[in-house]
């Protein structure tokens, strides 16, 4: 049925395939900043941006309605008001660099979904194969490495801008990368001591730890995030300060820093950079989901190749694997979407620290934290795995 | 004066990790999510007005539909920032039902760019003819239209209810061959 797609050349293809995830992902961004907005009135008791409305479907008896208060049109209005509204370039900025830095941005926001795989099918044997851009065995790594180039965004827009509160954000961006970096690094490492067991090849990519949360058993088909908590729990605390999200948002904080890096920013290139950070934050989600939260697999000991087993006896349509490969993209997605969600609920709950006090979570409390992690699930995992 | 020395406790080391607070707060964020919205979704629905709310001025009319207002020019004697302005008139006389009011104002202006809803005109009249009411936003697009005229005022202010029926006691009284 899909014979075509398959001979159309490999560059061709991926770069098809490349643009859907694309065109999945900058909606999405584009639409978190709505729903920060709803999620923000929500929770101060306001009903939220409601009003923008596209006349035909304003005539829709009821879903018109309900679109229209959920403020899905205002995604649009906004994006539609930051293309059109005049692009300024301040005469005191280096131009070049200025420019530059919103591009630099959205570069490795939208290229680390590339190593990370977003769904599963399973093929004739029944074994379980990752959907994903580039599969490659270095996963982790690449994330790592790609996404803290983010930071440079951040440093060359402070710089470019030439005035002070811009630059001391970029510094203060800077320093907080690196100390939550290491600590972020330290506490994914347990998780791929233990998948890289005696005796199978080795491999930093995600597939094989969504694999090893899906196995049978009580403790095979529990997810990382039950058996490595302090692991979670540091992930977690590393992504908020690495998306510079509450409470860690001592880079935007607006209060002694105007607007920091993008004080100077207007229109789309002020947009180019939140989409860049919503992008950020879905990545983000998307590896701690894979990480700790069991990846494409619904539920704990519910791994995705048991859920098509049973929907395979009510209709065997389910176990192709176009089916398979939607539904379980859709769990991951929906994932994704609950941890954005945690995102935004932390956001509009939490003060921001102080910067000192960012200093001193990062480096005194959670690298020794980290390390301390990493040394007992060690011995742990040496005894275990023999 | 006794100094009573507050006991500083220092942090329990849970206190010191944040997350029972961060968790309480989440709770709390969480209950608000819920929870039915405070707001009010403005033009279409509007605040509840409280009675003695002091609004835009409007001038008033008496159950008969006659103006009560006898142009004695209390109110714009007494107006703090001299926002109303009076043209004082004379009754004409072929009109038979107000033929026992006094006097009328020719001319009534109550400048809204000026008027600062203090409420001294309404507390000032002796006819009970200018109430402050309910209507709390007035907008225009020049100065003229923020200018309230004699009719404009009326439309705002419609009729309330009398207690005295000056007029028809007058009448009354004229009748009966006792005026005052």
């Amino acid at each position: 049925m899909f014979d075509f797609y398959f001979e159309i050349p490999l560059v061709i293809r991926l770069f098809l395939q490349g643009l859907a995830v694309i065109m999945v992902i900058f909606p999405i961004a584009g639409a978190c900043s709505m729903a920060e907005r709803k999620v923000a009135a929500w929770i101060q008791d306001r009903p939220g941006p409601n009003r923008a409305v596209v006349p035909w479907v304003a005539w829709i008896p009821f879903l018109g309605t309900f679109l229209q208060r959920l403020g899905i049109f205002h995604v649009m209005a906004d994006g539609g008001k930051m293309l059109f509204k005049e692009d300024s370039l301040p005469g005191h900025v280096n131009k070049f660099y200025f420019v530059l830095a919103p591009i630099v941005a959205m570069i490795p926001a939208l290229t680390t979904v590339v190593v990370v795989p977003f769904g599963a099918y399973l093929d004739a044997a029944g074994k379980i194969i990752p959907i994903g851009l580039a599969p490659l065995d270095i996963g982790i790594l690449a994330v790592f490495a790609v996404s803290s180039l983010g930071v440079y965004s951040m440093i060359l827009a402070g710089w470019a801008s030439n005035s002070k509160y811009p630059f001391l954000g970029s510094v203060r961006a800077s320093a907080q990368l690196i100390s939550y970096e290491l600590s972020m690094a330290l506490s994914v490492l347990p998780i791929f001591l233990w998948v890289n067991a005696p005796g199978m090849e080795a491999t930093m990519g995600f597939g094989r730890v969504v694999e090893f949360q899906s196995q049978p058993g009580f403790f095979g088909g529990m997810w990382f995030g039950f058996l490595m908590p302090l692991s979670a729990f540091i992930f977690l605390v590393a992504l908020f300060a690495e998306t510079n999200r509450q409470p860690f948002d001592t880079v935007e904080s607006e209060s002694d820093l105007v607007g920091s890096f993008h004080t100077e920013y207007g229109a789309f290139k002020w947009g180019l950079f939140f989409v860049a950070e919503y992008s950020h934050m879905i990545v983000g989600s998307g590896v701690f989901m894979l990480l700790f939260g069991g990846g494409w697999n619904p539920l704990p000991w519910v791994p995705l190749a048991d859920l098509v087993g049973w929907l395979t006896q009510i209709t065997p349509l389910a176990s192709h694997p176009l089916f398979v490969g939607v539904l379980s993209i859709s769990i991951f997605l929906g994932k994704v979407l609950a941890m954005i969600f945690f995102f935004m609920w932390v956001r509009w709950t939490l003060p921001r620290f102080r910067y000192d006090q960012v200093m001193k979570i990062g480096w005194q409390r959670l690298l020794p934290l980290s390390i301390a992690n990493l040394l007992f699930y060690a011995i742990a995992i040496a005894f275990i795995q023999k | 004066m006794a100094v009573i020395t507050v006991e500083r406790k220092p942090l329990t080391f849970l206190e010191r990790t944040y997350l029972p607070q961060i968790a309480g707060g989440l709770k709390t964020t969480l209950k608000h999510l819920v929870a039915p919205k405070k707001t009010l979704e403005y033009p279409e629905q509007r605040p509840a007005i409280p009675t003695g709310y002091r609004g835009v001025p409007t001038l008033v009319m008496d159950p008969n539909g006659r103006e009560k207002c006898v142009s004695c020019q209390l109110c714009e004697f007494v107006c703090p920032p001299k926002a109303i302005r009076i043209t004082p008139g004379e009754i004409p006389a072929d009109q038979p039902d107000r033929a026992h009011v006094e006097k009328g104002p020719k001319a009534f202006d109550i400048d809204m760019l000026r008027c600062i809803y203090c409420g001294l005109c309404q507390e000032v009249c002796p006819e009970e003819a200018i109430f402050l009411q309910n209507q709390f936003s007035m907008s225009g697009y020049s100065r003229e239209e923020m200018v309230n005229h004699k009719d404009r005022l009326y439309e705002l202010g419609g009729t309330l209810p009398d207690a005295h029926f000056k007029w028809d006691k007058k009448k009354a009284a004229e009748e009966h061959g006792n005026a005052h």
